[in-house]
């Protein structure tokens, strides 16, 4: 019975409706004030029913919620038998809640879009070799699944047999499908837009990288700064100190009419609710758009940064160097490029893969005794002899005597905008190789976007030699650049700069950076999707896209003055209510309750807007 | 331990959340700092004793509550 009530507040809410237009009707067409008056009174009864069950259902869980208040002031405008005032307040008080549930529904549809783009289905190989359909939840680690054209990728995993192309917008951003081959990794919630594949789960449910978006997607949309949990204790305090002020305004006064109507324009509504629309629209913004932001606490420190630092390699730059300019000192010169290629085969560094790309096929040596020295490059044994290639603090801890005519070399080098890479034998320099980055495409623009912003201080740190960083600075029109920094370093300056009061966003690739990302107050990754750097970050700008970032900025500043616009109208009209109340003759239940629903309304489509912030061009 | 996640009926109301979470903390067997209940996406989140308190008890409770329970998901912690 109770279910069923409950279940039909939407129709109660109507057939409330019908009721007081039909009591109007009579007392003022029909001028009938009996029939007027049962109808009011049938409209306040089913309308009250809901709440009070509601009320009641709250009071046993020790919670004095709104509708304890709306059922006590309806019953106390039944008392003095003011029926019209009941009717009309359990009726806007219904009819406000339907809609607060429809337009939260819009508020909340862009991350639910997100959520369903979550596979569903699984065809399943069986041990005798045949397929059959199951729930994406019941899919394990090690099952081996078809995957058909056009269905979704069910988990992730590791293609086994077929050929296809993949749609990986959802993971990385990327709209052009992706080639997909016999050990090619596939991705839970990508598309297959043509051929058919046979994988082999890797990771199922909330571990994929879909999953985990979602998740922290969804953790953010309900995570809450410290000014709203602030509101939500308040909040809990303020109902039961609504009720205790009826209770005494009633006591003293001996005015039921006066109490019942502080009940109703007390409720705090619009004050508890202004917060989190603000912010799940905001952050659903950011997702159909590409950028994570995780969390209100992060909306509000990004909306308040004076200062972003800059990784160099791979957020500034495409982070694919290329060698420029190279220099041989020794005559042989196929065996410095055999020694340099077998000793940069070990590493993963960018500046290692340029040179091995560059110097192409030759003949490699085994390497032992490998030392990697962290921000320097690699200190090892090839073919008998001590080789060492890395950067100049490297030679010049190592002792690598360097000749006049190198240290020339060098600073021409440098004044290029090279990052350099040198590589000695037996202790004596014998080849100098420029690698250079580019800058990526449109960063310019997005930078000046930034400024105008009204991000005034922007950083580059690098470890790269200060020549490269001075000359991508200037470029950019970077207001500091710093080059020679270890990840360590980078850490060192943004907690520096914290220290001296700056809020401080750091953006890197969030694979070395990770310290930086950390200690800022704002970590911002440039992930593919599929990186730590959506752990570690608070911000994940998918598919590297650099443009993203003035948008996430500006949308974070549109949401923070969202927020405050939100509290500022929630405590206004409770004040203007309260004030009234006291101070004007005009105030009753039925206005107080219009209000209170009105101003719901307005913080949730106030809230509505951020679904459609753009960046003014 | 079990950790489970109840996926609610749209809420809307703030005391909504507040009803469930004093209603989930006041069950024997469940942990209450667990407890989480997220009001945007309409979900209940908390780890609970198997031992002492069944998965189907629990979203009972919520349902007499007056919420319609769509989904519930545990898992072994």
């Amino acid at each position: 019975m109770q279910r069923f009530i409950l279940s039909k507040k939407n129709q109660t809410a109507f057939i409330g409706a019908i009721l007081i237009v039909f009591g109007f009707i009579s007392r003022f067409a029909l001028r009938n004030e009996t029939i007027a008056t049962i109808a009011f009174a049938v409209a306040s009864v089913i309308g009250i029913a809901p709440i009070a069950i509601q009320a009641y259902q709250a009071l046993r869980v020790r919670v004095v919620s709104i509708d304890l208040l709306v059922t006590i002031a309806v019953i106390g405008a039944f008392l003095i038998q003011n029926f019209e005032e009941s009717a009309i307040v359990t009726f806007l008080f219904l009819f406000g809640a339907y809609l607060e549930q429809r337009t939260l529904n819009k508020t909340r549809s862009a991350i639910k879009e997100l959520t369903e783009m979550a596979p569903e289905s699984a065809l399943k190989q069986l041990e005798n070799g045949e397929f059959i359909e199951i729930d994406v939840d019941e899919v394990e680690v090690g099952d081996i699944l078809l995957v058909k054209t056009g269905a979704k990728v069910p988990v992730d995993g590791t293609v086994l047999t077929g050929e296809g192309h993949i749609n990986q917008a959802s993971i990385t951003g990327e709209p052009l499908p992706v080639g997909k081959h016999a050990d090619s990794a596939v991705f839970a919630g990508t598309i297959l837009e043509n051929g058919t594949l046979q994988i082999v789960a890797d990771r199922v449910g909330e571990d994929t990288t879909f999953g985990r978006i979602i998740e922290l997607v969804e953790e953010a949309q309900d995570s809450k700064s410290k000014a709203e949990r602030f509101i939500d204790r308040f909040a809990r305090w303020y109902t039961p100190a609504v009720l205790v002020l009826a209770t005494i305004v009633w006591f003293f006064s001996r005015d039921i009419e006066l109490a019942i109507t502080i009940l109703v324009l007390g409720c705090p509504g619009a004050l508890v609710i202004g917060v989190p629309v603000s912010n799940v629209a905001g952050i659903g913004n950011g997702a159909s758009h590409g950028i994570l932001l995780k969390g209100s606490e992060v909306i509000v420190d990004f909306s308040r940064v004076d200062t972003i630092v800059f990784d160099k390699t791979g957020t500034l730059t495409i982070g694919e160097p290329e060698v420029a300019d190279v220099q041989i000192y020794s005559a042989d010169v196929d065996t410095v490029k055999s020694y340099a290629a077998s000793i940069e085969n070990e590493s993963d560094h960018p500046l290692a893969k340029a040179v091995v790309k560059h110097i192409g096929a030759v003949q490699l040596f085994p390497v032992e005794k490998t030392n990697v020295i962290k921000g320097g490059g690699i200190v090892a044994e090839v073919d008998g002899h001590s080789v060492i290639v890395g950067n100049l603090t490297l030679m010049e801890r190592e002792g690598v005597h360097l000749s006049d005519r190198a240290r020339a070399d060098l600073s021409k080098f440098e004044a290029n905008g090279n990052s350099l890479v040198m590589a000695s034998v037996d202790g004596e320099l014998q080849a100098l190789i420029g690698i250079r980055d580019q800058v990526r495409p449109g960063i310019k623009d997005d930078l000046a976007k930034i400024k105008k912003l009204g991000v005034k201080n922007l950083v580059v740190l690098s470890g790269d030699n200060q020549g490269t960083v001075d000359r991508v600075a200037r470029e950019l029109g970077l207001s500091e650049a710093h080059g020679h920094m270890l990840p360590e370093d980078k850490a060192a300056y943004i907690q520096n700069l914290i220290n001296k009061g700056h809020i401080v966003a750091f953006v890197g690739d969030g694979v070395n950076d990770s310290p930086s990302l950390a200690l800022a107050h704002i970590g911002i990754a440039m992930g593919s999707g599929t990186d730590v750097a959506i752990e570690t970050s608070d911000v994940v700008l998918m598919n590297s896209d650099f443009s993203k970032l003035p948008h996430a900025l500006g949308l974070t500043k549109a949401t923070a003055r969202n927020m405050r616009q939100n509290i500022a109208i929630a405590v206004g009209v409770v004040l203007f209510l309260l004030a009234s109340v006291f101070f004007s003759d005009w105030m009753n239940m039925s206005i107080g309750m219009f209000v209170h629903e009105g101003s719901i309304l307005v913080v949730i489509l106030n809230g509505m807007r951020l679904l459609r912030y753009k960046l003014k061009p | 331990m079990q950790k489970a996640t109840i996926h609610l009926e749209t809420l809307t109301c703030p005391s909504c959340v507040m009803k469930i979470e004093n209603a989930a903390k006041a069950m024997e067997g469940i942990d209450k700092d667990s407890v989480q209940v997220m009001f945007n996406s309409s979900k209940l989140k908390f780890n609970f004793d198997d031992d002492r308190v069944k998965i189907n008890d629990i979203v009972d409770t919520i349902t007499k509550l007056g919420y319609e329970v769509k989904k519930s998901q545990v898992k072994a912690l």
